[in-house]
């Protein structure tokens, strides 16, 4: 069976996902979806309460980058450094992890 | 952009929302304790990567019918790649990253969007899958049917519980949540199921070793072959 090497495997899947969320999330649907239209639809929507942190701490609110007046390039600046950020925070939690002590048995 | 299934603050009752948080903690301190396990130098990089997978695919709504949109939640996706417990840390991270960073989904609904998308998505698609490996021969065409049905019905999972959550907490009647979530879900679904099939098979076709679950090779005559000790 002919493989792909894993780093060409994990360049190409972030690759993937880089540019879905930077070039393809400034075009998606802005319909509310589907827990939001239900809200609107039986009356709730009214009910959500984002807290002070949420209001005004959050640094990437609404996944528009902060300092960018253009709607798309924001979305897309957001979705380009989240991703981004997410492969970071993943990878790293796992290096972390593997590195956490030996789980019962001699290394 | 707002995303579908993520519960915002103030959708739920505190009691609720605090309440979700225990079975949440839980599990995700069982899930950190066994990932040492279960991780090896493939997974290292593969959990950042679905990690960042994920996320992408949730920024990507689709219209689905009557002014609805949805889009991926990946549950099904990870656990087949990760398996339960490593695909339920990914779910936890990314929500965790959506709530702190991006405001998408409430702090004190991060329990219970916990519960939806990683324990109810992740976890029970990963156990499911396991579960059916051992049950039946799993060929190339039982596994994709699988993942299908197993994205679909994670989708249609995480709309019943919450709105089962909403209905506890009086937010609206539970037969009116029940009934408008499941519907709504049922489409959002096949579109889950149409593209974690997509997802799954060019994972197959590349890498088929990286999936924690995958099916058995058995495409040729099993003439000769020798049962694995």
């Amino acid at each position: 069976m002919r493989t792909i090497p894993l780093k060409l495997f994990v360049v190409v899947a972030l690759a993937v996902a880089i540019g879905l969320a930077t070039a393809v999330s400034p075009f998606a649907s802005s319909s509310p979806d589907g827990l939001n239209k239900v809200a609107e639809d039986k009356g709730f929507a009214g009910a959500e309460a984002p807290g002070a942190y949420q209001e005004d701490g959050a640094p990437v609110a609404g996944y528009a980058f902060p300092g960018v007046e253009n709607e798309r390039l924001a979305t897309g600046l957001a979705g380009f450094t989240g991703t981004l950020g997410l492969f970071a925070l993943g990878f790293g939690l796992a290096r972390v992890l593997r590195r956490g002590p030996p789980s019962g048995h001699p290394a | 952009m707002p995303v579908a299934l993520h519960i915002p603050d103030g959708f739920l009752s505190i009691g609720v929302a605090l309440a979700a948080w225990l079975p949440a903690i839980a599990v995700v301190a069982y899930a950190l304790r066994v990932a040492d396990r279960q991780l090896d130098d493939e997974r290292v990089p593969l959990l950042g990567v679905l990690a960042a997978f994920v996320f992408a695919v949730q920024m990507l709504n689709f219209p689905v019918a009557g002014g609805t949109s949805g889009h991926l939640m990946g549950a099904a996706l990870v656990a087949v790649l990760l398996g339960p417990w490593l695909a339920c840390l990914v779910m936890v991270v990314v929500l965790g990253a959506q709530a702190f960073l991006f405001a998408d989904g409430g702090i004190t609904a991060l329990g219970a969007n916990i519960i939806v998308m990683g324990i109810l998505g992740a976890l029970l698609a990963g156990f499911v899958f396991g579960w059916a490996q051992r049950a039946v021969r799993m060929t190339r065409p039982v596994f994709l049917g699988l993942v299908a049905a197993v994205s679909w019905g994670a989708v249609m999972l995480g709309a019943a519980a919450t709105a089962i959550l909403l209905g506890i907490s009086g937010t609206v009647p539970l037969g009116t949540a029940l009934g408008a979530m499941l519907g709504v879900h049922a489409l959002i679904g096949i579109g889950e199921a149409v593209i974690t099939v997509a997802a799954v098979s060019a994972v197959l076709a590349s890498r088929p070793d990286l999936l924690f679950f995958r099916p058995t090779t058995e495409a040729e005559p099993v003439v000769g072959r020798v049962q694995e000790a």
